[in-house]
């Protein structure tokens, strides 16, 4: 049923609580897990700003998502990691929709309705343009 | 394949080119207006150098999607050539700076691009608002509350604006609507065409009517040489984020080139010298711009809008302008360095602020990027030149060993032979170099003067572990500086 799972990420503490739940799914469909990362372009400006090559940006863009990497590595379950770059939800939307994933798995900031206004909720727009079904980790 | 290539540079992405182009064009207005106006010259010089600068570059550029038009760092820079000599020096300065920057790209220099360390180029970012930011007190001169509450109005529009729709630019819905107040409310503020003339033509070829004399050259050749330094220190910035955010390589050395030639043609149609635009450029790819066309939509659609709409151009007020700039100098500054500042390594922080300091001392982005450099150097120098020496006594207290550890050059080695007891009772030294690297003469010398200084106490030295390129120099150059020789 939900073989392949996308799981989206910010590094952020929520998304360590949205992978607890992709893992519970992937063990019990033994199915896989691609971590999804997006770069949007203000991130990608502050961090050229910020570090001086490319290799130096790779290496903490992976130590962003350490935490929930690390959660992946106490499991059996097989998992790659992508880092994309764009604007989040359709980011996120175009790489489900054209790798054919079974579900995404992707957390909600939880922020209040004033700020999903000015925001805008990643989580809103991945539910309402993915194909396949969505489960927003609250 | 060439061809193939070439057509993806151009036309894999027609729809979300024409229309990030259009969107860029919109912005651009408002700011090759300003900048003009912040180098002193008429609106028109910005409007040519914007559309023909990237025109020029959707052909030759090495960085499909980046945007590159007329820039606040260079306005900044002309300012006091222009003030001094007027705008035919400007436009011989924009085709000379040009040259340089080609002969840049021919040999390949942008490789020492990767000597401006981070720091620097936050330094400079953040002088950048700073100086754009400062830029703008002049229109507040003498001006009443009106002037106030218009770029407040322009601000409040272009930040909360996108919350209602982001397919328009928020920039342009605020300028349209001060311009509307200003206009239906017969308000009395500077407009755009108080500041100068807006002609609604095409630019044309005009060979800059200056004496061509060596005093020429000498006038010019300083303001060049530092534009056509913060034009490539933007550009090549600007480049390195567009292979970020659209996971791409992009030719550092033809992009250098292709400024260049960009310069050149525009000196020659009456526009100012340019370069890469961060902003402008990161607005292009989140608006769905990537390929070379982006740029060549954005340069003509510009140069269509000046001829269509130059009548209303003009009556935009100066208010709506500064606020605009207010908006650019806010987003170009690096806010994240000031809220990390503290976390920042010591040295980073002092180069950081320090390069801020000295571009708002001296007016100049060139001069606080070299000097930034520099410093960054001398921090760097200093960081390396840490030598550690450890003894140890061997072969029944008749040999003793000593481990270096680091680099040996000019900077480290003046306290280094304090560091060995040449009045010791042993008959042999041995003076283990595995983890050490000679650099140059300084270090040769530093090691003949300790081997001389053993030899006079009849102590006999050896060395263990010489790297193979600090063998080859050694053998090369040691000996030399010892008196005694052999």
């Amino acid at each position: 049923m939900f073989k392949r799972i996308l799981l989206a990420t910010d590094g952020s503490k929520h998304s360590v609580r949205s992978a607890n739940h992709a893992i519970q799914l992937a063990n019990q469909f033994n199915g896989t897990i691609d971590v999804v990362y997006v770069v949007d372009e203000q991130t990608s400006k502050s961090d050229v700003l910020h570090n001086d090559s490319k290799y130096e940006i790779e290496r903490k863009r992976k130590e962003k998502i350490q935490s929930v990497l690390e959660q992946l590595k106490e499991t059996d379950i097989e998992y790659n990691v992508q880092i994309l770059h764009g604007q989040p939800g359709p980011a996120i939307v175009e790489f489900a929709n054209t790798n054919d994933f079974d579900c995404i798995v992707i957390g909600s900031r939880g922020l209040n309705n004033l700020q999903t206004m000015i925001l805008g909720s990643v989580s809103h727009k991945v539910a309402k343009r993915a194909d396949c079904p969505v489960l927003i980790v609250k | 394949m060439k061809t193939h290539e070439l057509k993806q540079e151009w036309f894999g992405n027609v729809r979300g080119d024409v229309l990030s182009g259009i969107v860029v064009a919109l912005a651009l207005i408002p700011e090759a207006i300003a900048f003009s106006i912040i180098a002193g010259v008429d609106p028109m010089v910005g409007l040519y150098a914007s559309f023909c600068i990237a025109v020029v570059i959707a052909f030759v550029g090495g960085r499909p999607g980046m945007i590159s038009g007329a820039t606040g760092a260079m306005a900044l820079l002309m300012a006091d050539l222009v003030a001094d000599y007027g705008l035919q020096y400007l436009l011989a300065a924009t085709i000379l700076t040009g040259i340089i920057q080609i002969l840049f790209g021919v040999f390949k220099l942008s490789k020492v691009m990767k000597f401006v360390p981070r720091s620097v180029m936050v330094g400079f970012v953040n002088a950048l608002a700073i100086m754009i930011l400062m830029a703008q007190f002049q229109h507040f001169v003498g001006e009443s509350w009106v002037m106030y509450a218009l770029v407040g109005i322009t601000l409040a529009i272009i930040y909360l604006f996108p919350r209602l729709t982001k397919a328009v630019p928020s920039t342009l819905v605020a300028i349209i609507a001060v311009t509307a107040i200003v206009i239906y409310g017969n308000l009395d503020v500077g407009t755009v065409g108080d500041m100068g003339t807006l002609t609604q033509q095409l630019p044309v070829f005009l060979i800059p009517s200056i004496p061509f004399t060596m005093e020429t050259l000498m006038i010019i050749f300083p303001y060049s040489l530092s534009l056509a330094i913060v034009g490539l220190v933007e550009s090549l910035l600007t480049a390195n984020i567009i292979d970020d955010a659209t996971d791409t390589e992009s030719n550092k050395n033809k992009e250098s080139r292709g400024q260049g030639m960009a310069n050149v043609v525009t000196g020659f149609f009456g526009g100012m010298a340019g370069c890469a635009m961060i902003g402008q450029s990161v607005i292009n790819v989140k608006s769905g711009g990537s390929r070379r066309l982006s740029s060549l939509v954005a340069g003509v659609f510009l140069m269509f809008l000046i001829i269509v709409l130059g009548g209303f151009v003009v009556q935009i007020p100066m208010a709506a302008l500064a606020g605009v700039m207010i908006m650019v100098s806010i987003s170009t500054f690096d806010w994240s360095s000031v809220k990390h500042l503290n976390k920042l390594p010591k040295t980073d922080a002092a180069v950081m602020v320090a390069t801020v300091a000295i571009v708002l001392v001296t007016h100049n982005l060139s001069i606080g990027v070299l000097a930034g450099v520099l410093l960054s150097a001398i921090f760097f120098a200093a960081k390396i030149s840490k030598i550690n020496v450890t003894e140890e006594l061997v072969l029944r207290k008749q040999k003793k060993v000593y481990r270096v550890e680091g680099e040996l050059f000019f900077a480290s080695v003046s306290d280094f032979p304090a560091k060995f007891n040449f009045a010791d009772s042993v008959h042999e030294v041995e003076i283990d170099l595995t983890h050490a690297h000679l650099w140059d003469d300084s270090a040769i010398g530093a090691l003949d003067k300790i081997e001389m200084k053993f030899e006079e106490n009849n102590i006999n030295v050896t060395y263990l572990g010489l790297n193979d390129e600090s063998h080859h120099l050694k053998k090369r150059i040691g000996g030399l500086s010892k008196a005694s020789g052999h």
